[in-house]
């Protein structure tokens, strides 16, 4: 029991350790001149600058908006994404049509499609969750229909032998088998959602932690400016901390 | 057919057979032209028989086994099961299958209460009769266990209790063992010794080990390279309850050496075919 708290211990603190080596060589290259101050804040002023945004700025209402602006994108992600994944994955011919123009989706900068999502949904969460939706999708896509192709053939035959239904195999074999690789999908596209949350917050000066990153920059408060980003971290380390949870409830065995 | 008159033979009191495999035949189209993997295949299986069937590698042995497992269609002939023909995976069939095929987000008595949960069994019920297969197979206090925290032989005898669970009248096994050390096959043979005769399991096992066949089977049939067709059957007239530690005995090591004059020949051609096929890919 020692040891294994041990061995969880150790990487936690290798972690923590190794932010802190960094924010400690930031601030002395900072104090050093090395990195221009009025481009980077030096990491005392952040840690400084967060009682001020903490109760001047509203900070943890805007966090909560964009963490429910970035749980409503996982919610679509989690229902359009892998069902998407699921149905490409079923109808092979519709796989075949389409998977080469999912992944090139990925790549296209669809953050600039911002303009479009404005017409359509108005200065609103909607357009900002709907852009994060978007940002997600292909990688939850991708990754689900790659988790369903890699289940072991050995698997799908123990079904088969246990005449399971089609419904049966889906749910008791492929599904399970493609959890680890649907998840990885599901925090890629949450990444990707959140950055364009951020993004969108910040282009169309709306909502919460992007907006206020953009009111502060303009302002020129750059430690507050950081101070803000650092909230928007917090916001993926709680998504990513709750989604391991629920990986593990659903795949306790990993 | 001279098939049957050869099964006959080799076993002396035949009762009514469980399995009845007839003139099976079975051809895959590939890019080379069509390939016979199995040819005029006849035999049957007594029930509480324990019949091994052996090959070189390439001899088809895996596609009867899909074949008799109803996981293969598109064949020539027939096979029965208590007088049923088999079109697709059949209750009366358990199979084990040569790799890995526990479910890794299971523990050991959610993998065995697999074929009965699919039966719609009370939750408490699945469990007990869980619990009395994992005990069959001996690995009693690892109920919990998830199967990355066994050994591959330990993942083998979840797999079998597994098949075992849903109760089939014949067991059907390909290689289960091949993946595992020699000391481990046999000791691993020592306990499907102890639950075929426990359970009066009727038993069908492909295998390419002579060892394990001789080891475990009532009959041994032996199969040609490519086509499949039946070369002999062997009958093991060795003394049961049976163990590992009759591997030593002199009419142990006379049915291995019968059997591997058969399967020379056969393993020798296979050999040379997979020479020339490489020869042929690899040519300048």
């Amino acid at each position: 029991m020692i040891a294994r708290a041990q061995r969880n211990l150790v990487p936690l603190a290798l972690g923590l350790g190794t932010v802190i080596g960094a924010v400690l060589i930031a601030e002395v290259l900072i104090r050093a001149g090395m990195v221009n101050r009025f481009i980077v804040p030096m990491p005392s002023q952040i840690a400084g600058a967060f009682h001020r945004v903490i109760t001047e700025e509203d900070i943890l209402h805007r966090f909560l908006v964009t963490a429910r602006e970035a749980l409503w994108a996982t919610l679509l992600l989690a229902v359009f994404g892998i069902g998407l994944g699921v149905l490409l994955y079923r109808v092979k011919l519709l796989r075949d049509a389409t998977e080469t123009w999912v992944a090139a989706f990925a790549s296209a900068p669809t953050v600039l499609m911002y303009p479009l999502f404005l017409v359509i949904f108005g200065r609103s969460e909607n357009t900002i969750i709907m852009m994060g939706f978007v940002a997600g999708l292909p990688a939850v896509i991708l990754k689900t229909i790659e988790g369903l192709v890699g289940t072991r053939r050995v698997l799908v035959n123990v079904g088969r032998s246990f005449k399971l239904t089609e419904v049966q195999l889906f749910w008791k074999i492929y599904f399970p088998a493609a959890l680890p690789t649907i998840f990885v999908g599901m925090r890629l596209g949450m990444i990707f959602a959140l950055i364009n949350i951020v993004g969108v917050e910040f282009l169309i000066n709306f909502g919460g932690l992007g907006q206020l990153i953009n009111d502060l920059a303009e302002r020129y408060d750059l430690p507050g400016t950081y101070a803000a980003i650092c909230f928007v971290i917090l916001v993926s380390v709680l998504f990513f901390f709750l989604t391991d949870r629920l990986e593990k409830w659903l795949r306790p065995a990993d | 057919m001279a098939v049957t008159r050869l099964d006959a033979a080799a076993r002396p009191a035949a009762a009514t057979p469980l399995l009845v495999v007839e003139d099976v035949s079975k051809n895959f189209e590939t890019p080379e032209g069509v390939v016979t993997a199995v040819e005029h295949m006849s035999f049957d299986v007594a029930p509480g028989e324990f019949l091994a069937v052996i090959g070189p590698s390439g001899c088809g042995k895996s596609t009867l086994f899909n074949i008799i497992g109803g996981l293969l269609d598109g064949y020539d002939g027939r096979v029965t099961v208590a007088g049923e023909t088999v079109i697709g995976p059949h209750r009366s069939i358990g199979m084990v299958f040569q790799e890995e095929s526990t479910f890794p987000w299971r523990t050991v008595t959610e993998n065995v209460a697999f074929p009965l949960e699919i039966a719609g069994q009370p939750k408490a019920q699945r469990i007990e009769r869980a619990r009395h297969f994992i005990d069959l197979v001996g690995l009693r206090g690892f109920e919990n266990r998830y199967p990355a925290e066994l050994s591959g032989g330990m993942r083998q005898r979840v797999a079998i209790a597994r098949t075992l669970a849903s109760e089939p009248k014949i067991l059907l096994m390909d290689e289960p063992f091949g993946a595992l050390d020699e000391q481990t096959r046999l000791l691993l043979g020592d306990k499907v010794l102890q639950i075929q005769d426990q359970l009066k399991q009727t038993c069908l096992l492909i295998t390419h080990n002579i060892t394990e066949a001789v080891q475990l089977a009532d009959r041994v049939l032996v199969m040609t390279y490519r086509p499949g067709k039946l070369k002999r059957m062997v009958s093991i007239e060795l003394p049961r309850p049976r163990s590992s530690e009759i591997v030593s005995s002199d009419a142990f090591g006379h049915y291995v050496a019968q059997i591997w004059g058969d399967l020379r020949e056969e393993a020798s051609r296979g050999m040379r075919d997979d020479e020339e096929h490489m020869l042929h890919e690899h040519k300048p």
